[in-house]
């Protein structure tokens, strides 16, 4: 399976990830050897199984609508670069 | 600018914020206007080993709105993960519903001012978590943001509708629909102020009488009607513009800025279809049982077209009347009330509809805050319908209750408001002014007949002031007119 240099530069655009000039015909082979197991598992016929979203046989509990969680602002903040006044400070975004 | 040779053709998505107590995957609060990321707990920030548990009252609110909109409901949902960068995006993703919404295709209709009805498709409504608030303006250093994550992780519903819409007015008809709906059967506060209810307009042109559709572009994030007709009036114009000019629409995101008027393309957060959504490995499978939808599609509330029948059945409303109360549950709720509580519901409709509406209209008040409730207002229909107090008298009271002195009959009392309609009393008081004013009497009598009529307000100006304003009007007119008359 082929991935061509640019579709491998735009992913990690997306993905936020530095990829190596050097490095790119590597990531483009191993990222083609899994698409050629996907292709192996999409040639299996699945026509007389229904679909299924998740490998376990359950489904989704539900919780109840009540308030668990109190504020823990300043240990959750601790961690975290830079804050004023109770904000997450990051550089700056304009859309 | 004409618009002539080219229809428009709208599409909405809407996102309605659930109004759950906490968020859809976390047991954190989401009360608005808390301090900032007082609300965002360890889920809400993506905390790593961290796993999200649904909200059963999100799943709850979401298959009632199906169920209003008679729409196929997804027994079983499920939720993907729309993956893209944003600061106040913690997860670097949003869960989300794609391939298996749980609310398929349904049907809204609206009715235009004139009259007129027409049906608009729902395509599907799924459940999505909301995202935080970026804060660009504020005393930061320069060249950073502040991050609120108290939003981040609210319950949504996004409803997106097939595009039936041809122009700015039916797109509101249809975006007033559905608040009237989610705020009737109480899933959504439908504060739009607060962003309780945000609208994303899609908007393409085409030349009168083709069938095939043109680009698109997509208006983000618009919350208010008055700003959606803005937008699409701009973006139509724009867009027949720019293909008269022979150019093409770019297919693309914009944003309005209301305050300014200003519509700009939005530089797109990824490049289109590049969200690369994948099942969220984190949530099973969503189940709703038949008995679960069964069970809320017997206690839905009254949905507002129902409401409206109702009102003119059993009150008496106009049609007009009927549509711009039974359409807002909460001013449904305080006039039924004021009816219950003042036996007129005519009146109560008036006044719920005129001096309470302009007035919390002016001071930017929903009706859940009103400073008059409505027992209260309840209270001076029923003194104006047994004549008690006048028209005017009772404008009076109204501000007085308005300015918390209490109830109407207390205010009258305080005030000595009572409106005197004992009719010998009134006999008394304009024998008197005609006594007094003789020479206005005669004026009276030497007037032709035809022209005498417009005497009469010298007289009952006098005759209101006399009694400060506290005699019934209507009687007091019959009872001048019969003893004028008894002169000539």
């Amino acid at each position: 399976m082929n991935i061509e240099r640019q579709e491998i530069e735009k992913l990690a655009t997306l993905a936020r990830i530095a990829i190596d000039e050097s490095t790119i015909t590597e990531v483009a082979e191993r990222l083609g050897s899994v698409l050629e197991l996907v292709d192996q598992l999409q040639a299996a016929d699945t026509s007389s199984l229904d679909g299924v979203s998740s490998g376990m046989q359950a489904t989704q509990r539900l919780r109840e609508d009540e308030v668990t969680e109190i504020n823990q602002r300043e240990a959750l903040q601790a961690t975290a670069p830079d804050t004023e006044e109770g904000l997450f400070l990051v550089p700056k975004v304009i859309e | 600018m004409s618009n002539s040779g080219w229809e428009t053709v709208i599409g909405l998505e809407v996102h309605v914020q659930l109004a759950t107590k906490t968020k859809i995957f976390s047991g954190a609060s989401t009360t608005y206007g808390a301090e900032p990321n007082t609300q965002a707990c360890a889920i809400d920030l993506a905390m790593p080993g961290t796993l999200p548990v649904l909200n059963k009252q999100a799943v709850h609110y979401a298959v009632m709105f199906g169920l209003a909109i008679d729409a196929e409901i997804g027994k079983e949902s499920a939720f993907e993960r729309k993956n893209y960068f944003y600061p106040d995006l913690p997860k670097g993703y949003q869960t989300t519903q794609l391939e298996k919404p749980i609310v398929g295709r349904g049907n809204v209709e609206i009715q235009m001012a004139d009259g007129r009805t027409k049906n608009v498709r729902i395509h599907h409504a799924h459940l999505e978590e909301d995202a935080g608030k970026s804060l660009h303006e504020g005393d930061f250093r320069h060249g950073v943001s502040g991050i609120d994550l108290n939003r981040a992780g609210t319950p949504l519903i996004e409803i997106v509708s097939e595009p039936d819409m041809s122009n700015a007015e039916e797109a509101i008809a249809f975006a007033k629909k559905l608040h009237s709906i989610v705020t009737s059967i109480g899933i959504c506060d439908g504060e739009m102020s607060q962003g309780s209810m945000r609208f994303d307009v899609n908007v393409s042109v085409r030349r009168t009488g083709t069938t095939e559709l043109g680009t698109r572009t997509e208006t983000k994030n618009l919350n208010s009607y008055k700003f959606m007709e803005e937008a699409i009036a701009k973006e139509v114009e724009r867009q027949i513009d720019l293909i008269e000019d022979g150019g093409t629409v770019l297919q693309e995101t914009r944003l309005y800025n209301g305050d300014t008027k200003v519509a700009r393309s939005m530089r797109s957060k990824e490049e289109a279809n590049d969200y690369r959504y994948f099942p969220c490995p984190d949530l099973l499978p969503v189940i709703v049982s038949d008995e679960t939808i069964e069970e809320l599609r017997r206690n839905l509330p009254e949905l507002p077209d129902a409401r409206q029948a109702r009102f003119i059945e059993q009150y008496g409303l106009s049609a007009y009347d009927a549509a711009m109360i039974g359409s807002d549950a909460a001013m449904a709720a305080y006039f039924e009330t004021a009816t219950k509580e003042s036996g007129n519901a005519k009146l109560a409709a008036n006044w719920t509809m005129g001096e309470l509406a302009a007035r919390l209209n002016s001071e930017d008040l929903s009706i859940n805050k009103s400073p008059v409730n409505a027992e209260q207002l309840g209270g001076l229909v029923a003194r104006i319908a047994d004549n008690s107090i006048s028209g005017k008298m009772a404008k009076e009271v109204f501000e007085g209750m308005w300015a918390g002195e209490g109830s109407a009959d207390e205010i009258i009392e305080a005030r000595g408001l009572k409106q005197v309609s004992d009719s010998g009393a009134l006999e008394q008081m304009v024998a008197d002014v005609l006594a007094a004013n003789q020479a206005m009497v005669d004026d009276y009598i030497n007037t032709d007949e035809a022209k005498r009529k417009k005497k009469l307000g010298g007289f009952m100006g006098k005759i209101m002031q006399a009694s400060k304003g506290q005699a019934n009007p209507q009687q007091v007119n019959q009872i001048l007119v019969q003893k004028l008359n008894e002169l000539v």
